[in-house]
């Protein structure tokens, strides 16, 4: 019975071809940090919380699919959806051309944002030559790399933030939505050095032989922006003034 | 947990720190720490094993195998531990699927690399990608028990191959001319009398051991080390109801004194068991004790 069930199932992913290869079930297992507020982060009950938790979440209910939510971290994020542990990554990952070459992205979620500088108040800083902290395989990581200013690299990051307090770096720079609620809740203790633009918006990373997944999550995307639920959502984690479709 | 807990922001001090600590998240670092001790427990046994396998093929007479255990040794002393937890889980991970792929799917004509992707049909996937996600947790959690295996077996083949050849030549030749055949003699005469050789380079394996279980992330295991650095990280009132800054001093001061603490018990046992081994044995731990008058 088993047995005539998968000569059955791959019949039928034979003659779709490619592109059912990997949409195999309704189970997504979808891959994110988990460290990363308001984007993604673990919450006071230990779950996955956030912009795109919520997101994600209505995604897969739009797109008829049951998701399980996995943890990883940043740095290997890209080999693990790669190798098949998980099938989406929806992390706050920006469209990058060198990323782009490796997987594939949906549609773009967040319209592009600003990154910023940031540092201990009333400190001057050299953000040209200065000593700067980003996370690793961050678009900011290699903006200040490419910069003249001496990078230093933390795998998380909130470390990188650690840095700033700590004297080890002279200013961070990040997603300027990450930084936000830090720089407010910090009673003055840091503020903002400037701003970039550098990257586009943030979509979801899905395997580029999954064409079939990706297609369904740009629908459901597509399908929140028309109704404006996207936009309600955008408002709700990042404030009156962020970026709307 | 506790019923005070429902309005955080109004405690302070031991009723905050009470529901503070007994978070959801707090549960899972607790429950963290049984995480490592079961996997120290499934992995020790299992590492001497291979060890034992490893240092018996060596010696061998049989050429071949006493290549292989030679080999198994040589490599895998030889390769950082951190390229082993990188590279080989992950080919590991793939080898197990394609085994499975070539016998469950043998009609399917896509090809497995495309590009960057490894694509196995959906009946190969380990855990299916439909299980619930205990069993990747369970299957990763393998496939990190079968590494620091295969790791800490080449080291422990080495420390049992050289505690084998440290036995003295007198006994051996002594259970020969008793009659005893080869493999009476490794089984009664080799292996007993080893073990007092193979403690003090075992035991060191077992402190790095208890020390390299950080690197259970890598493979996805949420260890001790990761929730630290997760619950010591400065929250944001708008994220959690506790928030806090950079705590994770506190955090791994915490992990500080589990791993002394662990140690020092790891020490009590060892003495105990070398006190034990060292029992009528032609070594100085040995004789010191029964010759005395």
């Amino acid at each position: 019975m088993l047995k005539k069930l998968i000569a059955a199932a791959t019949a039928l992913a034979m003659g779709a071809g490619v592109a059912l290869a990997a949409s195999h079930s309704m189970t997504v297992r979808m891959g994110t940090e988990g460290a990363y507020p308001p984007y993604n982060f673990i919450n006071d009950k230990g779950e996955v919380d956030g912009f795109e938790r919520e997101l994600g979440d209505e995604l897969c209910r739009r797109a008829n699919l049951t998701c399980e939510w996995v943890t990883n971290d940043w740095d290997s994020i890209i080999p693990n959806l790669v190798s098949g542990n998980y099938d989406t990554i929806i992390a706050g990952m920006s469209v990058t051309e060198e990323r782009d070459q490796v997987i594939d992205f949906t549609e773009e979620y967040i319209p592009a944002s600003p990154s910023a500088y940031v540092k201990l108040a009333g400190r001057d800083v050299d953000l040209e030559n200065g000593v700067i902290a980003a996370q690793t395989g961050t678009i900011q990581a290699n903006y200040v790399a490419n910069s003249g200013a001496t990078l230093v690299e933390y795998a998380t990051p909130d470390e990188t933030i650690a840095a700033v307090r700590n004297g080890e770096a002279d200013a961070v720079l990040a997603d300027k939505d990450y930084l936000a609620p830090i720089v407010e809740e910090s009673n003055g203790e840091l503020e903002f050095a400037g701003e970039v633009r550098i990257g586009g918006g943030v979509a979801m990373g899905i395997r580029e032989s999954d064409q079939e997944l990706k297609e369904k999550f740009n629908a459901a995307i597509r399908s929140m922006k028309e109704d404006g639920s996207l936009n309600a959502l955008l408002k709700k984690w990042f404030g009156d003034e962020a970026p709307q479709w | 947990m506790f019923s005070f807990c429902t309005d955080p922001q109004s405690l302070d001090g031991l009723p905050w720190l009470a529901c503070y600590l007994t978070t959801g998240k707090h549960m899972a670092f607790y429950a963290s720490f049984g995480t490592v001790l079961i996997l120290l427990a499934i992995t020790a046994p299992v590492a001497l094993a291979f060890g034992f396998l490893g240092a018996t093929a060596a010696r061998a007479r049989f050429r071949p195998l006493a290549w292989l255990g030679k080999g198994y040794i040589a490599i895998v002393r030889g390769v950082p531990d951190i390229a082993f937890f990188l590279f080989f889980v992950i080919a590991l991970d793939q080898a197990f699927e394609w085994i499975r792929h070539k016998i469950k799917c043998p009609d399917w004509d896509q090809p497995i690399r495309q590009g960057n992707d490894f694509v196995v049909c959906p009946a190969a996937k380990l855990p299916l990608s439909t299980s619930p996600q205990i069993w990747h947790e369970i299957y990763g959690f393998f496939l990190a028990v079968l590494t620091f295996a295969i790791v800490y077996g080449a080291f422990s083949a080495n420390v049992l191959y050289g505690a084998m050849r440290a036995v003295p030549k007198a006994q051996l030749e002594t259970a020969e001319a008793y009659g005893m055949t080869p493999r009476q003699t490794f089984w009664r005469i080799l292996v007993p009398q080893m073990w007092i050789y193979a403690l003090p380079g075992l035991s060191n394996l077992w402190m790095i051991l208890i020390k390299a279980t950080p690197l259970l992330f890598l493979l996805g295991v949420e260890d001790i080390v990761y929730w630290a650095r997760e619950l010591g990280a400065a929250k944001q009132a708008r994220f959690s109801d506790y928030p806090h800054g950079d705590w994770r001093m506190w955090y791994f001061l915490a992990l500080l004194i589990f791993y002394l603490a662990f140690t020092k018990l790891s020490e009590v046992v060892l003495a105990r068991v070398t006190a034990r081994l060292s029992h009528g044995q032609a070594t100085l731990g040995g004789t010191g004790r029964s010759a005395a008058p």
